[in-house]
């Protein structure tokens, strides 16, 4: 990557180092990801150390540091779906999808993560595709939901 | 004709997105109200039509119910019972929830919004806060410390104040305070603002989870709203919004990440109200806290401390999820039995299951097995059964739930959200989650209870925060209710509730398998086999124990032991 000028853009949309986790959230919205090539111009930008970027970074779940599919599969392992279910219904997505960790799946389109909680127990077990929460899933109907993507 | 649809995230991942557009695209001109959760989520999507309600619709459902009542046609769809629903509750929280419009400020002003800040502009910082102090009110985000003193002490500080709204709702298993976000936004706000008259300040931050994208949405709507209207005077209120961390749910964490740092509690002192963000004097409540403030102010402090028992006033907002009927959401009056609650409100347990236990406050919480249902609501009567009352999430588990799992399950979570900085927590809940999982793999030692108990003890005193303080919570209550599953496990090898995947055995009964190869066909593991209308068998190197097959057949022909 050598054009700057989108991270730029945002960078300079902020004000002060108070603000690295809402920039490092749109900057992971813009390119659904952090590579190394945003950190270290954020470092550059704001002078802030690259070890206390890079830590933050790590420190919260949200922020990633590899390319992800293009759909963001949730799967949440709450205690209402852990009780109801969950790890068969993220084991069902992974044989369906043949995902293995955190990597996309071959043809790009899903990635799968674990989430604590969606707020959304009352519907358990529930799982998230970008935006959108599937509730109340059965391992039957999990081709169904993900046919609404392919 | 009246229509409101609920648009909550429930209600949306039910489809009523779907219904509100066949409903917009049949009758063009009919005007669909949108509304928040009103606590009903096991029927979800639901619709109201004037005062009659129905549930679990789907698009022509919806179109079929509209139809009828246009046209006066006779409808033999079951209506919901709402007063039955409702009844024992007591709705000061969740007054406007599923019942204004959360986006419109005109609905919310039209059931006395803004009445309560208008009010407070009246009297004195420490009438306001006498009036606080008075009503008994207790934080509702889980430590349950006391409102009125907490603002009192903020207020004694020299400068303008933070005033923070913890939206962070971190507990899996909690839905409340994202259903008042999405129900009835503006009740935080004004809470919030009469907080900041109160204890003189004039920057109001809510911090909310990213996971909760609809909240953010109508929060800013509601800022903004409000803001135009100009009724939040200099109160200013920004929305910070959280990156998936438990830890930063505790008060000093939230304050480094809203700082922008990594979300690291510290020791207090100093306490936030001395020295918070940025260093200046701070007060954080709990979303619930603020929702209830301009119900006190309007109603007054005697109205409400009517509600509730001597050292737990007011109501409580509680999400029922789990095993249950009736999962929702609900406002019952402290001092309520736990039994009246899931088995009056949550209709008891699904699929003419078992009770065993409630799990309830979240990772610092505990499980209340049935001897003890009859428990009340407050927080001393919860705390002395070993639990917490935590921010009001209550999983309820069935007889198919196993006690041990849920401790590894609880402990799984809180050392993945240890932060690192302290040692017990760091390292002891690693090594308690050792120990669990172990047992619930067929390879526990008798030791190993009572490592967990001395483990539990160490870690509860000498960790630097909450989380790891009550990180044990989950353990030492299994073991006080349910010690002889953790002994079935570990002296027989078995788990009584067949939950622990490790320690399970599954078979074909040959004498109902008729040989339809369905699982054989579907087994991920390729560990089914034999002849065409001919019983199978499981080849056990291969099977990974998924239990796939047993979900499959048709004559109930898998075992499992
Ligand atoms: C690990 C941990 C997580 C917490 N998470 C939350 C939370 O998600 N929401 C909340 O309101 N309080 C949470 N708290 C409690 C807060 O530290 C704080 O006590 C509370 O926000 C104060 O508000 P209240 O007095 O209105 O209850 C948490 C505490 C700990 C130790
Ligand atoms: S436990 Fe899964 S949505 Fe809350």
């Amino acid at each position: 990557m050598t054009d700057f000028t989108k991270i730029d853009e945002i960078l300079s949309s902020f004000e002060d180092k108070s603000c690295l986790i809402p920039i490092l959230q749109r900057l992971q919205e813009e390119y659904g990801y952090l590579s190394i090539q945003v950190l270290k111009r954020i470092e550059e930008k704001t002078g802030m150390s690259g070890a206390e970027i890079f830590g933050v970074v790590t420190f919260y779940a949200q922020f990633r540091l590899k390319p992800q599919g293009k759909n963001m599969i949730k799967v949440c392992h709450g205690t209402a779906c852990h009780v109801s279910g969950a790890e068969k219904i993220e084991e069902s997505l992974r044989q369906e999808l043949a995902v293995k960790g955190d990597e996309p799946t071959e043809d790009g389109l899903f990635s799968l993560e674990k989430i604590a909680c969606l707020g959304c127990c009352a519907l358990a077990p529930v799982i998230m595709i970008n935006k959108k929460c599937y509730g109340k899933l059965e391992q039957k109907g999990i081709k169904r939901v993900l046919s609404e993507y392919k | 004709m009246k229509i409101t649809i609920g648009l909550s995230s429930c209600g949306i991942a039910s489809g009523a997105i779907e219904i509100l557009e066949a409903i917009k695209a049949k009758f063009s001109s009919v005007e669909v109200k949108h509304v928040g959760c009103i606590g009903f989520c096991f029927l979800e999507p639901l619709m109201e039509i004037d005062d009659d309600m129905y549930g679990n619709l789907t698009p022509d459902k919806a179109i079929k119910i509209i139809d009828c009542h246009l046209n006066n046609l006779s409808l033999d769809e079951p209506q919901i019972d709402k007063a039955t629903l409702l009844s024992v509750q007591e709705r000061i929280v969740l007054r406007n929830c599923g019942i204004i419009d959360p986006e419109s400020i005109e609905d919310y002003i039209g059931r006395e919004g803004y009445q309560a800040l208008a009010k407070a502009r009246g009297m004195s910082p420490d009438e306001i806060i006498s009036e606080v102090t008075k009503s008994g009110l207790r934080g509702r985000g889980g430590a349950g410390f006391p409102t009125g003193l907490k603002w009192s002490l903020a207020k004694k500080q020299e400068g303008s104040k933070y005033i923070i709204c913890n939206a962070d709702e971190g507990d899996p298993g909690a839905f409340m305070d994202r259903s008042v976000l999405e129900g009835d936004p503006h009740s935080v706000l004004e809470g919030m603002a009469i907080g900041g008259l109160a204890m003189g300040g004039d920057m109001g931050i809510v911090y909310v989870r990213a996971e909760y994208p609809l909240a953010i949405k109508r929060l800013k709507i509601a800022i903004s709203a409000a803001e135009d209207k100009g009724l939040l005077g200099d109160f200013k209120i920004v929305i910070k919004e959280g990156a998936g961390a438990f830890v930063c749910g505790e008060e000093t964490a939230l304050i480094a990440s809203i700082e922008g740092k990594r979300g690291m509690p510290r020791i207090r002192p100093p306490f936030p109200a001395v020295s918070g963000l940025f260093g200046r004097p701070t007060n954080i409540n709990n979303v619930e806290t603020w929702a209830n403030i301009p119900w006190i102010i309007n109603e007054g402090a005697e109205a409400f401390a009517k509600i509730g028992t001597e050292g737990s006033k007011g109501t409580k907002v509680f999400c029922l999820a789990g095993k249950i009927e009736q999962t929702g959401l609900v406002e019952v009056p402290m001092g309520i039995s736990l039994k009246d609650v899931v088995f009056g409100l949550g209709g008891g347990i699904k699929n003419g299951k078992r009770f065993k236990a409630i799990q309830i406050g979240g990772p610092s919480g505990g499980c209340i097995p049935e001897e003890l249902l009859q428990t009340k609501v407050d927080y001393d009567s919860l705390t002395k059964v070993g639990a917490i009352m935590g921010s009001g999430g209550m999983v309820i588990v069935d007889e198919t739930t196993c006690m041990v799992d849920v401790a590894r399950f609880f402990l799984n979570f809180t050392q993945n959200e240890s932060c690192g900085k302290c040692t017990f927590c760091r390292i002891g809940t690693k090594r308690m989650l050792e120990i669990l999982t172990r047992i619930t793999e067929g390879k526990g030692e008798p030791k190993d209870i009572d490592l967990l108990i001395e483990l539990a003890e160490k870690i509860k005193v000498a960790s630097l925060c909450g989380l790891g303080q009550t990180a044990p919570n989950p353990i030492l209550t299994t073991l006080r209710y349910f010690r002889d599953e953790y002994e079935t496990h570990i002296k027989e090898k078995r788990c009584p509730s067949l939950a622990c995947r490790n320690l399970l055995i599954y078979s074909i009964d040959q004498s109902l398998c008729t040989g339809c190869m369905l699982c054989a066909k579907k087994c991920p593991a390729h560990a089914i086999f034999g002849e065409k209308k001919m019983p199978h068998k499981i080849d056990y190197e291969k099977c990974t124990k998924c239990g796939l097959c047993a979900s499959l057949c048709k004559e109930n022909a898998i075992k499992v032991r």
